[in-house]
């Protein structure tokens, strides 16, 4: 058998989160990620931590990420000349998932903007991957009177699952009535954070931003409560697989537009009409005209998963698409993709097939998300 | 009375007479998790040892199986099909893969004896 223990060579040069020594006294399985050190699983294994998040609530650490703040008079303009979601009608506290394009129309990296409530900044969370390279991207784009702050020393936890509210309930009162895509500060534990309704699961859930010194003892708190257990990074992949979100690098990328991907809704009206952003001409037009290819749900017919590289063909063989995600999907009960076809292959309920192993497994289109989203909006 | 010999791929093999019985090691199913798809060989295919012969799946991989030795498939485990999570709860027992009919016996001279596993799995854990 060929590589059960992936990654063990590598792990010299990992940086470590906030977080590193409780995965660690919790029985985390460590591997390397996005340049960390961080817990693929606990003893509960990915199947039974992805089905304690459906029916309860599961902690996870995203330290990992990049937490940027930008200052300035100005920075809505400043960041919509990066991003094509609109940021200068974002309400105190609101959130906004968008994407940092090229001038292509590709996908550098997507993020979640915040305009923080009452604040003087707009904060950005950026995959932890990219984040150097996103940081640098942004500062050279900025105007001058623009400041740019990694708060390399806050941590970020996510709380997700239906309990999650009521958790939040007892820890923090009153951000259990946040709708979906807002934030407010708040106390937990005497400690100051950041709490948004947000999420990258599907479900109803909770991000908690929080100084890195402070992090272990609130996840400690979260995890005192009995229906939470702490989640590795295999269950936090099926889980957003399952919810039909794009994870940078697989799904989406530099040659990737944020309409193949099926993220035209994340591009309001204003800037549809007015444009302004890189790649903007491309956009645009795929949005007018749509574009050759898009992303879609693929449900294998058997029990074989098809994983992410894997060929999809048309009835004659002939290659039409490839899968960028794919793998079980624990509350589906079976394999699960998502992949890039011809568009006029992509209506629901298309016959595919998938090339796993020289063999051609049968499949369909599907609607994503596959399990209903749990938001709440209030 | 069987003998039970290890590959450095994490395979077990019970030999009784000419017909070998191959499974995962209790550590490969610990480093894979909660496997939920497994590829057999069909019965009669003939095999030359490290040939890739069967495929395991947890949630996040897929990983090959590969011949131990040479030999034809005798039999394969039909019943991890519907509940490849066999292999996790008895490695050694109801989670077997398949068996072959050993063509070669100097080959099993290749593989490790449970001690010798024991020393290459000290090393990896």
């Amino acid at each position: 058998m060929n590589n059960p223990h992936p990654g063990r060579t590598e792990e010299n040069a990992l940086k470590t989160t906030s977080l590193h020594g409780l995965q660690v006294e919790l029985g985390g399985k460590m591997v390397p990620f996005a340049g960390y050190e961080m817990a693929v699983n606990f003893p509960l294994g990915v199947l039974g931590e992805h089905n304690h998040t459906r029916a309860r609530a599961g902690l996870f650490d995203v330290s990992h990420m990049g937490q940027i703040r930008l200052y300035g008079d100005g920075r809505a303009g400043a960041l919509e000349a990066l991003v094509p979601a609109d940021i200068a009608n974002l309400g105190p506290g609101a959130m906004r998932y968008s994407q940092l394009t090229n001038d292509r129309g590709g996908i550098i990296d997507d993020l979640i903007v915040t305009n923080a409530n009452g604040g003087d900044h707009l904060a950005l969370v950026v995959n932890g991957a990219n984040k150097d390279g996103v940081l640098a991207h942004i500062q050279a784009a900025l105007p001058a009177g623009m400041e740019l702050e990694h708060r390399t020393d806050d941590a970020l936890l996510a709380l997700q699952g239906p309990g999650a509210a009521a958790v939040m309930a007892r820890l923090a009162p009153g951000s259990e009535k946040l709708v979906f895509m807002s934030c407010q500060s708040a106390q937990i534990g005497g400690v100051a954070c950041h709490i948004s309704r947000a999420g990258y699961t599907g479900e109803d859930g909770f991000e908690i931003s929080m100084p890195g010194n402070r992090a272990e003892e609130i996840a400690r708190l979260l995890l005192a409560r009995e229906e939470v257990e702490a989640i590795g990074l295999g269950a936090r992949d099926s889980l957003r697989l399952e919810a039909g979100l794009c994870l940078h690098g697989h799904d989406i990328d530099a040659a990737t537009t944020p309409i193949e991907a099926g993220l035209a809704w994340s591009i309001q009206k204003r800037r549809r009409a007015s444009g302004g952003f890189p790649g903007a001409d491309i956009i645009m037009a795929q949005l007018k005209d749509g574009a050759g290819r898009k992303r879609v749900g693929i449900l294998p017919d058997g029990r074989a998963p098809a994983r992410e590289g894997a060929d999809v063909v048309d009835g004659d063989g002939k290659v039409i698409g490839a899968i960028t995600s794919g793998g079980f999907g624990p509350t589906l009960g079976g394999p699960v993709a998502m992949g890039y076809v011809h568009a006029e292959h992509g209506g629901t309920g298309t016959s595919l097939g998938l090339m796993v192993r020289g063999k051609t497994l049968p499949a369909k289109v599907a609607k994503i998300p596959f399990v209903p989203a749990g938001y709440f909006r209030g | 009375m069987s003998a039970i010999y290890y590959t450095e791929e994490h395979e077990w093999l019970a030999v009784e007479g000419d017909i070998g019985t191959c499974g995962i090691t209790e550590f490969a199913q610990e480093q894979l998790g909660d496997i939920v798809y497994v590829e057999l060989p069909e019965v009669g295919r003939a095999v030359a040892q490290n040939d890739e012969i069967a495929v395991v799946e947890s949630v996040k991989a897929a990983s090959e199986l590969y011949a131990p030795v040479s030999g034809e498939v005798t039999e394969s485990n039909d019943g991890l099909a519907d509940d490849p999570a066999k292999v996790n709860a008895d490695t050694m027992g109801a989670g077997w893969f398949f068996k072959l009919k050993i063509s070669d016996p100097s080959e099993l001279e290749n593989l490790m004896d449970g001690a010798a596993y024991a020393a290459l799995v000290a090393g990896q854990g």
